[in-house]
């Protein structure tokens, strides 16, 4: 039954730095990004594939990293929450638009919706409210009822859309 | 909520995955978008001392036309499909039907090969392909062969599959233009498998349904097609009473498990209701 089973080494990249690491194959990837490389800002919710707590960005998908083995990440590149901040440190469009219109309370869901929320928007601009709900329907959220979440990726819809269009007439 | 240890091969070709899902025998498991399997590991329901990832193996990407039908790849995901003007324009039940499986992170995932063959009957693809007369291309040790969807199904996770074998593709005849289709789903819950569906794919002609298939997720061991159902309406302008016909003719063959969805006496009247409003809605989109 049991197998004895060497690590694998596997390589990836995260928040644009090159990371490697040595894995069981059973590890899971939200255990490798949060104990192995320390970026604890994915969280582990459930543990079950439902909450979205743990939602990371990976090649260009939004991924609940507690159903994928490390060593199916190898290669892959990947964003957490960490990275999602602009270059010179100050909030995201999302990140602020989360400050501003009280998109959380306890924080404990914030990570995965704003990594969900990133993938959303670069796919879809422009959403409608019930786009937006669509979108993050697979992240729970226990404390906001949505309502301010929804908002708060209006917010970030409308500040990057803006500038764009600002930057276009220059 | 760690699973059991396994090894992992990645292999890059078909015959490879093959030969070593031969080899490896009952301890190895294919493993596509792993978002039914993983879950199982998890749980310990599942510990394979071997998993078979499919995900480096091209060949099983793509969809693309053959004649008359459309050839979708087994690692197609959830989302690709949703993205595919192709399958939009051409099959656009299965756009319809890939938007109420899981929740995007499970659609970036998931794949429409690992939907049918896992032969979960809460799955959702699998009445779908029943109801398209679908075939499943198979390449196991003994080569390739082709098993329609409607004969796949066996049981609760048994299917026609053989040792060795892999699911590669999907062969789906596409349906005449204007016809008209629809896949209702009721679910608890976003992510939910359904607490009783029905696919239907028809076509009209003046004012009366002339062809018809009806296909049933989650309301028996299997995946159900209806075709005592589907025989009830046509010819008919799905009046009342031949809605009901249909209806009844199809929660006779529905055998729900009662679980957290509900008591069977409820699954299975929701069954008819699904059957009614599919048809209904086929019937506004149909030319």
């Amino acid at each position: 039954m049991a197998t004895q089973v060497k690590k694998t080494q596997v390589s990836m990249k995260v928040n644009g730095q090159p990371v490697e690491g040595l894995v069981e194959p059973r590890t899971l990837l939200i255990h490798f990004i949060r104990e192995d490389l320390g970026f604890t800002g994915p969280h582990i919710g459930c543990e079950t594939t439902h909450c979205g707590a743990c939602t990371i960005d990976m090649d260009g998908m939004s991924v609940k990293s507690c159903n994928v083995f490390a060593v199916q990440a190898d290669g892959a590149e990947i964003t957490t929450i960490e990275g999602l901040a602009n270059a010179d440190g100050t909030l995201s469009a999302l990140q602020e638009g989360f400050r501003e219109m009280h998109g959380l309370q306890c924080g404990f869901c914030t990570p995965g919706m704003i990594t969900r929320a990133h993938r959303l928007l670069k796919e879809n601009p422009n959403p409608t409210e019930d786009e937006i709900r669509f979108g993050i329907a697979g992240n729970l959220c226990r404390c906001t009822g949505y309502q301010n979440i929804v908002r708060a990726i209006q917010y970030a819809a409308a500040k990057i859309n803006g500038t764009e269009s600002k930057e276009a007439a220059e | 909520m760690i699973p059991g240890p396994f090894k992992y091969h990645r292999p890059g070709s078909l015959a490879d995955a093959v030969k070593l899902l031969t080899e490896l025998g009952d301890e190895a498991r294919p493993l596509a978008g792993g978002h039914s399997l993983i879950p199982m590991m998890k749980l310990r329901f599942a510990t394979p001392d071997h998993l078979v990832d499919l995900s480096g193996i091209g060949a099983l990407k793509g969809i693309h036309s053959e004649g008359d039908r459309l050839v979708i790849g087994a690692m197609v995901t959830q989302h690709e499909l949703l993205a595919s003007s192709v399958i939009a324009s051409s099959l656009p039940i299965l756009h319809e039907t890939a938007l109420l499986i899981g929740d995007p992170q499970v659609r970036y995932r998931g794949t429409i090969g690992g939907n049918v063959a896992n032969g979960d009957p809460g799955n959702d693809m699998p009445a779908l392909m029943m109801t398209l007369g679908a075939d499943y291309l198979l390449e196991g040790p003994d080569g390739k062969r082709s098993v329609a969807a409607r004969d796949f199904y066996k049981g609760v996770y048994f299917t026609a599959l053989g040792p060795g074998e892999i699911l590669t593709a999907i062969s789906v005849p596409v349906p005449p233009d204007g016809h008209g289709y629809a896949y209702d789903k009721l679910k608890r819950k976003v992510g939910d498998y359904a607490t009783a569906a029905a696919s239907v794919v028809l076509t009209m002609k003046d004012g009366q349904v002339a062809t018809c298939a009806i296909g049933l997720t989650n309301l028996s061991e299997t995946p159900l097609l209806a075709e005592d159902a589907a025989q009830a309406v046509i010819g008919t302008s799905l009046d009342e009473a031949s809605l009901k016909k249909a209806a009844d003719a199809a929660k006779a063959i529905m055998a729900p498990a009662a679980d957290g969805r509900g008591p069977v006496e409820y699954r299975t009247h929701v069954g008819g209701i699904m059957v009614q409003r599919a048809l209904r809605r086929a019937a506004a989109k149909a030319a």
